[in-house]
């Protein structure tokens, strides 16, 4: 087994070196991280620091606060006419839905009533989230067509048909994210963090969120 | 006609192969079939040459080898309208062999109706958002990292619900025949072994900052899916996947590079994974406040329920089959659960009244298939047969009534069989996460049939 020691790989000497100077080094490693192209992983070094590209086409999932939202802005009425070119064949005139696409417009009151009818207006706890959905998946067969004013001009279509904004009301980064949707407290707070297996049951979560969901929604 | 089209038209000929029909592989809206709007859907012929070995093959021929022409099994094309929906094929349950789902027959749900076909050098893995140090990965730097096999299922959330049974009793209304409950409802779970990265791994090299909580994991699928997924479980034992089953990802599977969240309903395993954004709170995406979650008799909703429960099935006999006469059979079925081992199965021969421990298969993998096994004779006399699993933490599979139960529902039995579609419509019972007990009705001609609606009836393994 000595022989062995003596012929370790020098890679792999090199990876326990790293790890005793670890401590010492992080102060050197920020440094260089910060600003530059250098960042790689601890230990393996591989990867590189995003470029400014790949950042602008992959952080582009938008969440409620809306960091992500890109500039532009649209209008209910403006959003009309690329409701009639686009989105009708399968959301219907109104947005009323062409089974078994969903319907986006209506529904408000029905949510407690065995004829749940579950859109956008009556549903959808924010106005970010339709933002998103259009931009990254809509329409289908030509997903990701729309400029950011069209996505802008048809949320704000569908909010309006909704009756949640008025058809002048301009959506944009500022705006939408400002938008109460009727639905908003409509949800059981969210889950804790997922516990480990042991800590963790299955369907209680439903029934452990009940009684407090219903206080803190009222 | 692009390739795309082709692998379709491949996807329908084997539906159709199964009955030896080529009857209704094509979903229909407002009595019109999709086939014109829809790329792909396209009636096709059977094609009985489907993965199959030439009877006297080359050396060409065997490189990627095939099947005996004598198998037949395939994995059945989308029932019922909601195939209009995207790209769906159902695992054959019922000729399922041990735990491992060949990939072949893997289940497929997509929102999709495109497939990518990414080039490997091309793909990279991007970790951002609250990190010290954002990192961009390909696939060849990935695959040098220390990685990890798991054996571990896959379930869609909505698999054995009632869109499903009500997809199905309308395909057969319109005269498909190549459709059974073990497939076209329950047919949404495949187990793999799956060989990756933990992703764990790449977060602490990526340094999370305090105050994340949750991540975005994002696709580069045609429909761009993305989903919220807490820390902890990316933490726990989340996978960043390139290999399922002794080869590389399947791209259906989401090649070359797919999460695997392991025991967490289908839609958090993010496949074509390209982008994981650290965030401080869940972004509400449309899969996580539209579909996928739980809407209450009192018009508040659930959401973010993750976790598949206990679930079992017999999948011989079940009503693909049927039974040649009386005598000699063994009884064999799966089980599962999203949180640790299946530690006991119980099958029952009699409608419920008498319970035997069934042979598990060893090992038993955490949060995958266990295989179990009953020595069986039947005396040819008309029977209900059935199974309930328990988990390592005595977790029990639920009757469709115990689950009514734990969703909210206090109505009781005994409901008549002609309400029972409209009962469980109108019940608080889930649409997704489903894990009732499945009983088969063993007929005395052999044949057998659904029995879920007896666990609504007066049964003695339901107390009250």
């Amino acid at each position: 087994m000595g022989a062995s020691k003596t012929h370790c790989t020098t890679r792999y000497c090199r990876i326990r070196i790293s790890l005793a100077k670890a401590n010492f080094l992080l102060p050197v490693m920020a440094l260089l991280a910060c600003g530059t192209a250098m960042a790689q992983l601890p230990i393996y070094n591989v990867g590189r620091t995003p470029t400014e590209a790949e950042l602008r086409t992959w952080d582009n999932v938008v969440g409620p606060d809306g960091k992500e939202l890109p500039p532009g802005s649209g209008t209910a009425k403006e959003g009309a006419t690329l409701y009639a070119a686009k989105c009708v064949a399968c959301h219907g005139k109104d947005g009323e839905g062409v089974f078994p696409y969903r319907a986006l417009v209506g529904g408000r009151g029905t949510l407690n009533t065995p004829a749940a009818n579950l859109t956008v207006g009556s549903y959808t706890p924010y106005a970010t989230t339709i933002w998103d959905f259009i931009n990254r998946a809509m329409p289908q067969y030509a997903e990701r067509t729309l400029s950011p004013d069209d996505v802008y001009a048809l949320t704000a279509w569908i909010l309006a048909k909704n009756g949640i904004i008025k058809e002048t009301d301009v959506m944009d980064k500022n705006t939408l994210v400002q938008v109460q949707m009727p639905n908003r407290h409509g949800f059981y707070p969210d889950p804790p963090q997922a516990a480990p297996d042991k800590n963790r049951s299955w369907l209680p979560y439903w029934n452990q969120a009940k009684p407090a969901a219903k206080s803190a929604a009222k | 006609m692009n390739s795309k089209l082709s692998d379709r038209r491949g996807f329908l000929k084997r539906g159709a192969a199964l009955a030896g029909l080529a009857v209704g592989s094509i979903p229909f809206v407002n009595g019109k079939a999709l086939a014109s709007v829809t790329p792909g859907l396209i009636k096709g012929e059977v094609d009985t040459k489907l993965g199959v070995t030439p009877d006297e093959p080359t050396i060409q021929d065997l490189l990627y080898g095939g099947r005996s022409s004598y198998e037949k099994t395939v994995a059945i094309d989308s029932i019922g309208r909601l195939g209009a929906l995207g790209l769906r094929n159902l695992t054959p349950l019922q000729d399922s062999i041990g735990v491992i789902t060949p990939a072949s027959f893997h289940y497929l749900v997509s929102r999709d109706l495109k497939l990518p076909n990414i080039d490997p050098r091309e793909h990279t893995l991007m970790i951002h958002g609250m990190v010290d140090r954002p990192l961009t990965f390909t696939m060849e730097e990935i695959k040098r990292l220390p990685s990890v096999s798991r054996v571990y299922f896959l379930e869609c959330t909505g698999n054995s619900g009632l869109a499903h049974y009500k997809s199905l009793l309308g395909d057969m209304k319109r005269g498909r025949k190549d459709v059974t409950v073990i497939q076209g409802v329950h047919g949404r779970t495949s187990t793999s072994e799956w060989t990756g990265v933990p992703l764990s791994l790449l977060l602490k090299g990526v340094g999370v900052q305090k105050g994340a909580s949750w991540l975005i994991a994002e696709g580069s699928d045609i429909g761009r899916h993305a989903k919220s997924i807490p820390l902890t479980k990316a933490m726990d034992d989340v996978i960043v996947a390139y290999g399922q089953n002794g080869e590389a990802i399947r791209r259906e599977q989401g090649y070359p590079l797919r999460l695997l969240v392991p025991g967490f309903q289908g839609v958090c395993n993010v496949k074509f994974v390209r982008s994981i954004k650290l965030v401080d709170k869940p972004y509400y995406l449309r899969p996580e406040i539209s579909a996928y979650t739980n809407l209450h008799p009192d018009g508040m909703a659930t959401w973010y329920e993750s976790q598949v429960g206990p679930k079992s099935l017999i999948t011989f006999p079940s009503d693909a089959h049927k039974l040649p006469g009386r005598g000699f059979y063994e009884i064999s079925g799966i089980a599962w659960c999203g949180r640790g081992k299946i530690s006991r199965v119980e099958v029952s021969t009699d409608n419920g009244w008498t319970w035997k421990d069934a042979n598990l298969q060893q090992p038993i993998f955490s949060k995958a298939w266990t295989r179990f096994r009953l020595p069986w004779n039947w005396d040819g006399t008309e029977t209900v047969i059935m199974s309930r699993c328990t988990n390592e933490y005595g977790d029990i599979q639920p009757t469709m009534l115990e689950l009514a139960k734990l969703w909210g529902d206090d109505r009781t039995p005994p409901i008549p069989a002609s309400e029972i579609e409209q009962w469980w419509e109108t019940s608080s019972i889930s649409e997704f996460l489903n894990n009732p007990i499945q009983p088969w009705r063993v007929k005395p001609d052999g044949s057998i049939q659904d029995a879920l609606y007896n666990t609504l009836l007066p049964n003695p393994y339901f107390p009250g």
